[in-house]
């Protein structure tokens, strides 16, 4: 065990973890931060995108000793109102079904947008394809994504 | 199973009637009601504005039928029955009792149920049901509480009932008088419930097929802790199982001494799911290992750390004989083979059955119309074909996990659950507690497609609990859920068509098999239709589990099927439309046999709906590589145009067109959504899907290795269309899959030049 002092959602957290602890267990289970969702464990799904200095980052393989003086994000910290533009899309476009898939989508989606304001349908292809739904949201996803940029 | 599969998809048991169902009085029933302040952190509707008005909201709520309450400033609540795994329910169900109920749809908060069946009748979520099954109680349910609105309000005014009038949650009269449902909810609460109340003319519905938002849409968005995983509650542990690596292996022997001294582990031991001698009732007891290890512990990554450093010994479990009750009470007994099995002697094993050259059993004869015997041998042209379709894991995004705290005179277990009702009796044996003492609550769940019908991982949770005395959560990872079984069966199907020298259909005939359930449904379309009709199947029996998923059957059937066809029109000389309607045509005009059981007209017009939206044989589209396919299945018809074209030496499917009927739409764009997704699905699946054995074990366990479609395979565009009419509504999770399939495949030949028969269909491509 040992002791970190995170940045997570514009306040630090203290936690006391063993170092190899996935950022998204330390999220889910020690700081109750339920909105990280895991799904695979080893980056293949996409449900427990954060943002690690604002860059989209599975959280699964993340272990809390590698996250020094990053700052995390996590879907709390978008918003906790659903105000953020890519939340807002979300609603927009009803693009929920069993909604697990979701938190995910919408941190690879809000990072994309950051860095990539006015994105280009390959440009979403590439950001979004690392995010599996099973219900098959992708086509709202995209439109959503879309509706955002300028 | 086949029997299971037909109870599933023919339920009629509405709240208001079938078997063991309360009377329609007894969840009718009318209370006023204090300090529903409890479950406000529930609701939530789907517009932060909305937010903020139910963060505030007052604790007095009036109780107007078990589905509604109402408080004075207004603001309704509307209990959805059902679970809800993605299917939409918590809008589209509440949203028939705010239509019949005449109120403002922005006034309405939602909130998921308690399990109680005597309120809220079967509370299962699955064969897409819930529409179908809650149609008329919840516009009853809506309608009675509007008739107590009307009289308390007639009573107040001193005027007669006739004379009010009802709109958006305001009670009028002409005499200028006006109220609000809140002002007059506690009055109304004291009236009692009327019956045989009058339901709206579907013109004149002002909430039902307009598009609502989700109502848990925000919570969706923002995280919130919808789901099972998400259950938590002070002193909570987190508890994992290992279960054998191998279909055919059971526990032999294991030491966890090293496990059991790392941080955080709470406790490490091996139980069993259900006593020796134990009756298996239905599929609600299904389980596919009876032995496991529990590894309990504080935190996720403590229990998977220690999970690692835990030595297993495994054996073979030999061939085993089990017991169980079906459906109607009847004795089963089965023998689970010894078996280990690997795909390739499936496959073998497939085929000997399919050709009859295996020993153990004929083939069952489900229907045969007129001689197809005589007609294959005076047959100027015999076509046929032999499909495959592998296993497949339902790979739910949320993994498999319950929550359960046992203690020696109750029990609260919570978490993802299609049909809690089913799982009440055994966890009531398991836990030797009466119903009462058992609480269920029902979470959202991150998917569903069946897998959540059954309810293995809850009763492992209670067992842990049981044993510990403490509340635990129990995860499955995602490898635990891959490799656990209770999959979609593997199927084989031999479709033969007789053709006479001026090229007619003379006689069909269709053996089907799986392992170890098989797919056919003997009464569907083309039967009806041709005047020599055979269909049988067989079944190899296995120790891999299996289940319902998405369209159980038919997910098979149309891929089979509708690809057959199109070789059969294209032999006929026909178009492959026009081929499926004169068919229809005649099942219309001069059915052969009585038990047919689809609607001919509605079939046809969905072809005919998207023959017109697809442009199909338009000059514009003749350079389109098109497959077209429709199905009938869950009460509902839906048929597909798929465009496809070859993208780096891969099919890629750009642009879908898809017609349904699923009789009146609840929620449009819901509806839209519902379609859109079973489409990428059926893209995902027939391209993709594939869990395959090698020596009892699953060769798939987590993405890696489990091809699910992504988000630049799914298609540029789906445009969906809906046949419209006034028939009572049936549900849209399944009749939209099954057709993609049919419609992938057939494209794939326009595309390719080559019939493809085997699934996953891109596991021929080189570049895979
Ligand atoms: S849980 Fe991290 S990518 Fe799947
Ligand atoms: S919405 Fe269900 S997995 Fe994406």
């Amino acid at each position: 065990m040992a002791k970190y002092s995170l940045k997570i959602n514009g306040k630090t957290q203290q936690v006391d973890a063993d170092p190899s602890t996935p950022m998204l267990w330390v999220l889910r289970d020690h700081l109750n931060l339920p909105g990280t969702k895991y799904g695979c464990g080893m980056a293949q799904c996409g449900a427990c995108t954060i943002h690690l200095d604002g860059n989209a980052t599975r959280s699964c393989v993340l272990p809390v000793s590698a996250i020094g003086k990053s700052a995390i994000t996590t879907i709390e910290g978008l918003s906790a109102s659903g105000t953020h533009p890519v939340q807002k899309a979300w609603l927009e476009h009803d693009v929920a079904q069993c909604g697990y898939c979701q938190t995910g989508q919408i941190m690879s989606a809000a990072a994309l947008l950051k860095s990539n304001p006015k994105p280009s349908d390959a440009d979403i292809d590439a950001a979004m394809s690392g995010n599996i739904c099973r219900c098959g949201t992708y086509l709202r996803i995209k439109e959503a994504i879309k509706a955002v940029a300028p | 199973m086949d029997n299971t599969n037909n109870y599933i998809e023919n339920l009629e048991n509405s709240p208001s009637g079938g078997k063991g169902a309360p009377s329609r009085r007894s969840f009718l029933k009318s209370s006023a009601l204090a300090g529903g302040g409890l479950m406000l952190s529930f609701s939530w509707f789907a517009e932060a504005k909305a937010a903020e008005k139910i963060a505030n909201l007052p604790e007095t709520w009036s109780e107007l039928t078990g589905y509604i309450k109402i408080t004075p400033e207004n603001v309704i609540k509307i209990f959805c029955p059902n679970p809800e795994f993605g299917q939409n329910v918590m809008t589209s169900l509440p949203m028939m009792v705010a239509e019949e109920l005449d109120c403002d749809w922005g006034n309405v908060v939602v909130e998921m149920g308690t399990h109680d069946n005597v309120k809220f009748g079967p509370q299962f979520s699955g064969g897409s049901n819930s529409i179908k099954m809650y149609w008329k109680p919840l516009r009853n349910a809506g309608a009675a509480a509007r008739q107590m609105l009307m009289e308390a309000t007639a009573q107040t005014w001193g005027v007669s009932v006739g004379e009010i009038t009802t709109k958006a949650g305001v009670l009028s009269h002409s005499s200028g008088k006006s109220a609000t449902y809140g002002e007059m909810a506690a009055k109304a609460a004291t009236i009692t419930v009327p019956k045989n109340v009058k339901l709206k003319a579907i013109k004149d519905f002002t909430i039902i097929s307009n598009s609502q938002k989700n109502t848990e849409g925000l919570k969706v968005v923002t995280g919130k802790p919808l789901f099972g995983i998400d259950y938590k509650v002070d002193g909570m542990l987190i508890a994992m199982i290992q279960h054998p690596p191998a279909f055919g292996m059971k526990l032999k022997s294991f030491d966890a001494t090293a496990a059991k001294k790392m941080p955080g582990i709470k406790d490490i031991f091996s139980f069993k799911l259900f006593d020796e001698g134990y009756e298996l009732s239905g599929f609600a007891d299904t389980r596919t290992f009876n032995e496991m290890v529990a590894i309990v512990g504080k935190t996720t990554w403590e229990v998977m750390n220690a999970r690692k450093k835990i030595n297993f010994q495994w054996e073979a479990t030999g061939e085993v004989k089990e017991i169980s009750k079906g459906w109607r009470g009847e004795k089963i007994e089965t023998t689970v083979p010894a078996r280990i099995e690997s795909t390739a002697n499936q496959l073998e094993m497939m085929a000997e059955f399919a050709d009859g050259r295996h020993p153990a059993k004929p083939a069952k004869q489900l229907r045969k119309d007129g001689d197809p015997e005589a007609a294959f041998k005076n047959a100027a042209q015999v076509i046929e074909r032999t499909y495959n379709a592998p296993f497949l894991a339902h790979n739910c995004m949320e993994p498999m996990n319950f929550f359960a705290h046992v203690q020696d005179d109750k029990a609260l277990v919570a978490g993802p659950l299609q049909g809690p009702a089913w799982m009440e009796p055994t966890l009531m044996k398991l836990l030797n507690l009466p119903a009462d003492k058992i609480e269920i609550q029902m979470t959202r769940m991150g998917g569903g497609f069946g897998r959540r019908a059954y309810g293995s991982y809850a009763f492992e949770a209670a067992r842990i609990s049981q044993k510990l005395k403490a509340p635990i959560k129990l995860i499955y990872t995602r490898e635990d859920d891959m490799t656990y079984g209770i999959y979609r069966p593997m199927y084989t199907a031999t479709y033969r068509a007789a053709l006479d020298a001026n090229k007619n259909l003379i006689g069909f005939h269709v053996t089907g098999g799986g392992i170890p359930e098989n797919p056919i449904h003997a009464n569907r379309f083309p039967a009806g239709c041709i005047d020599n009709y055979l269909a049988d199947s067989w079944e190899i029996p296995t120790n891999i589990t299996v289940g319902f998923f998405r369209a159980p059957g038919s997910n098979f059937n149309a891929a089979a099927e509708q690809s057959f066809l199109d070789e059969v029109a294209a032999a006929m000389g026909k178009d492959p439309i026009e081929m499926r309607l004169d068919l229809l045509k005649r099942a219309k005009e001069n059915p052969v046999g009585k038990n047919n059981d689809y609607d001919a007209s509605r079939y046809a017009g969905v072809l005919e709906l998207l023959k017109e939206k697809s442009g199909w044989g338009k000059p514009e589209n003749a350079g389109k590589k098109r497959g077209v396919a429709a199905y009938f299945c869950h009460a509902a018809y839906a048929g597909h145009v798929v465009d496809m074209v070859m993208r780096d030496g891969l099919p890629y499917v750009e642009h879908v067109t898809s017609a349904v009927d699923c009789g009146v739409i609840i929620n449009p764009d819901a509806a839209r959504n519902m379609v859109e997704g079973a489409v990428v699905d059926g893209i995902g699946q027939s391209f993709y899907g594939a869990l395959t054995h090698k020596n009892g074990a699953a060769e798939q366990s987590n993405f890696h290795n489990y091809r699910m479609i992504r988000h630049n395979e799914a298609p540029k565009k789906i445009d969906v269309h809906f046949v419209q009419n006034e028939i009572d509504p049936t549900g849209l999770g399944e009749p939209p899959f099954p057709p993609v399939f049919g419609a992938v495949a057939n494209a794939l030949f326009k595309t390719t030049g080559k019939r493809y028969y085997n699934q996953p269909f891109t596991k021929e491509f080189s570049n895979s």
